[in-house]
């Protein structure tokens, strides 16, 4: 069934070496955890172990992609996006040099390593960026796809990874499009834009609250930036309340990124965001962490029940 | 690589001129860094005028240059008009809005190989273009040109243990080390202590030069060049602000604009405008 988005990620970057020999691999001490290590084993020549120095890691990758070559970046998703941001910003998007930033851990899914090593600042600050694209996937196959479209996009991308198993969401031979969102259920209450683990939670809300008699929209964003302004602006209309749910802070993420677009288009859908609410958060098993922090689908389907109640 | 007389001549002549023509630019944009743009002057000079192979700026088989202490961006400048890559008068634009000349190197700028100007970063980023051209099969050599002050950034020690386990003898870094920063001299703000044994430590080949003597550094880079397995560092001793003598040693010339009275003393010790 599922599969850990790390492990389709590593395998899928191991088959890239093989199709293309300008694709070169950094880690940061991490490649068993991230599974750049998969890629290494294959092509030990371009390969390069940074050691724990990320700053150094992305540098050497905006090196290496001024030459030519095709630098992927690995890490943990906190230290990539922290330690690797000035490196990120001033030489990777300013020189908007090919280098991809894939970070392992996203949200909460390092769990039992505690807010530390949970990474949900990370979109506020890539998609900031000039330059910058950034995708997060939602299943296996659509992180096949983030992993090969990043490698044949000419400029930088970061993917927003995970250490959890994801269920399967999209057939095998399913067709995605950079910049693309895709509906994954229809629905006329109430939309909820969501993206990664979030997408399967906000898919389990629709289903309690379609027993309730509602019937709720669920957008899998997949694309954070450039985001799928016209789909957003649409969907929002169609049902006139909206949920954005993702396993970020409520500032500066997905939401925000639809809550700009909206206010753009001056639709004016009453609009909740399923989050961290600007809280540090703990240590603990994932699930347990998920319904903590309000992540999970009840917590999902509440925000759609607020957020109808102020149509 | 051969410095004869005559064209060590040359190259100082055109340092005198570069020398005069930075601070004019500086002068005119009434912003911009006089002090590490002059003490740099022959290390960029050196390599961009007799010892770089950049047959063109987007040639894949050129020699690259990290100017890691991007804020010397109008010595770097003059350098790539003097090779033909910017027009000639574009020095007067310097820092202007719509200029190529950014205050500090941006990758638009033709001749330009990395962006710069936040400290600490510029080595591990040379080192990847080290490792990428050796991947390719490509003769180039990579310069990373750090200031001192630049050192007190832990990411140049991260590089400085990285580059020597890949083995790259086709890196050579340059510290212009003209021993003052902004708020002061390196012993008072963050003591450098024994560089040469910092480097070193970090499996560094090390050559100490003058760093204003042409024919010294030009020894120096053909030490780079011979040693084969390690990456060299050359500690260029220089002088903060070279050439004006009120401005010499002067941590407080390291980002000031220049006044008029005190342009006109500097040109007049500099033997008057071209």
């Amino acid at each position: 069934m599922g599969k850990a988005i790390r492990d389709i990620y590593g395998e899928t970057l191991a088959e890239l070496g093989a199709e293309n020999s300008d694709i070169v691999v950094l880690d940061a001490d991490l490649s068993g955890s991230t599974k750049s290590k998969v890629f290494g084993q294959k092509f030990p020549d371009r390969f390069f172990n940074m050691g724990i120095a990320e700053s150094d890691m992305v540098s050497c990758a905006a090196g290496l992609a001024s030459v030519g070559k095709i630098p992927f970046v690995n890490t943990f998703t906190v230290f990539l996006t922290t330690l690797g941001l000035i490196a990120t910003r001033a030489q990777v998007c300013y020189g908007n040099l090919n280098v991809k930033l894939a970070g392992a851990y996203c949200g909460m899914s390092d769990a039992l390593d505690g807010a530390t090593h949970h990474a949900t600042e990370d979109i506020a600050a890539m998609r900031a960026l000039p330059n910058m694209q950034v995708i997060v996937p939602s299943d296996p196959a659509s992180a096949r796809w983030a992993t090969r479209y990043a490698a044949a996009h000419e400029g930088p991308v970061y993917l927003r990874l995970s250490r959890s198993e994801y269920p399967e969401l999209y057939p095998g031979d399913t067709e995605f499009s950079p910049g693309k969102a895709k509906i994954v259920r229809e629905g006329t209450d109430c939309t909820v834009f969501a993206i990664g683990i979030l997408v399967h939670k906000a898919l389990e809300a629709a289903e309690l609250l379609a027993a309730e008699g509602i019937s709720v929209q669920v957008v899998d964003l997949l694309s954070v930036k450039p985001i799928d302004a016209g789909l957003v602006a649409a969907c929002a209309a169609k049902t006139g309340a909206v949920v954005c749910a993702e396993e970020h802070q409520i500032y500066g993420g997905a939401g925000s990124a639809v809550a700009e677009v909206l206010a753009h288009a001056g639709v004016g859908a009453p609009t909740e965001f399923v989050g961290i609410q600007d809280v540090f958060t703990e240590t603990g098993k994932y699930d347990s962490l998920l319904a903590a922090y309000g992540l999970d689908a009840e917590a999902v389907a509440a925000a759609a029940k607020r957020a109808m109640e102020r149509k | 690589m051969e410095l004869t007389i005559q064209r060590q001549n040359e190259l100082e002549a055109l340092c005198l001129r570069f020398r005069k023509e930075v601070l004019t630019a500086i002068h005119k944009a009434q912003s911009g860094h006089p002090g590490g743009s002059l003490s740099v002057c022959e290390i960029l000079t050196l390599l961009y005028q007799h010892r770089m192979n950049i047959p063109a700026p987007d040639d894949p088989d050129r020699d690259r240059l990290v100017l890691c202490k991007g804020h010397a961006a109008p010595m770097q400048y003059r350098n790539l008009i003097e090779k033909g890559f910017l027009p000639a008068d574009c020095m007067d634009t310097l820092r202007q809005l719509g200029s190529p000349l950014q205050g500090h190197p941006a990758m638009h700028t033709p001749g330009v190989d990395m962006p710069s100007g936040p400290l600490g970063i510029g080595l591990a980023a040379a080192q990847g273009m080290a490792i990428g051209l050796k991947l390719n099969g490509s003769a180039a050599r990579v310069y990373a040109v750090l200031g001192d002050g630049e050192l007190d950034e832990g990411a140049v020690w991260e590089a400085a243990a990285s580059a020597p386990k890949f083995r790259l003898d086709n890196l050579c870094a340059i510290v212009d080390y003209n021993k003052v920063q902004l708020d002061g001299t390196t012993d008072e703000i963050m003591p450098l202590r024994d560089l040469e044994a910092k480097w070193q430590a970090f499996g560094w080949h090390v050559v100490r030069v003058d760093g204003h003597d042409l024919r010294a550094l030009n020894k120096a880079f053909d030490a780079a060049e011979a040693t084969k397995d390690v990456p060299t560092v050359i500690i260029a001793d220089t002088v903060k602000g070279k050439g004006v003598s009120f401005m010499e040693g002067q941590a407080g010339w390291h980002g000031k604009a220049i006044d008029a009275d005190s342009y006109n003393k500097a040109m007049a010790e500099l033997g008057g405008a071209n």
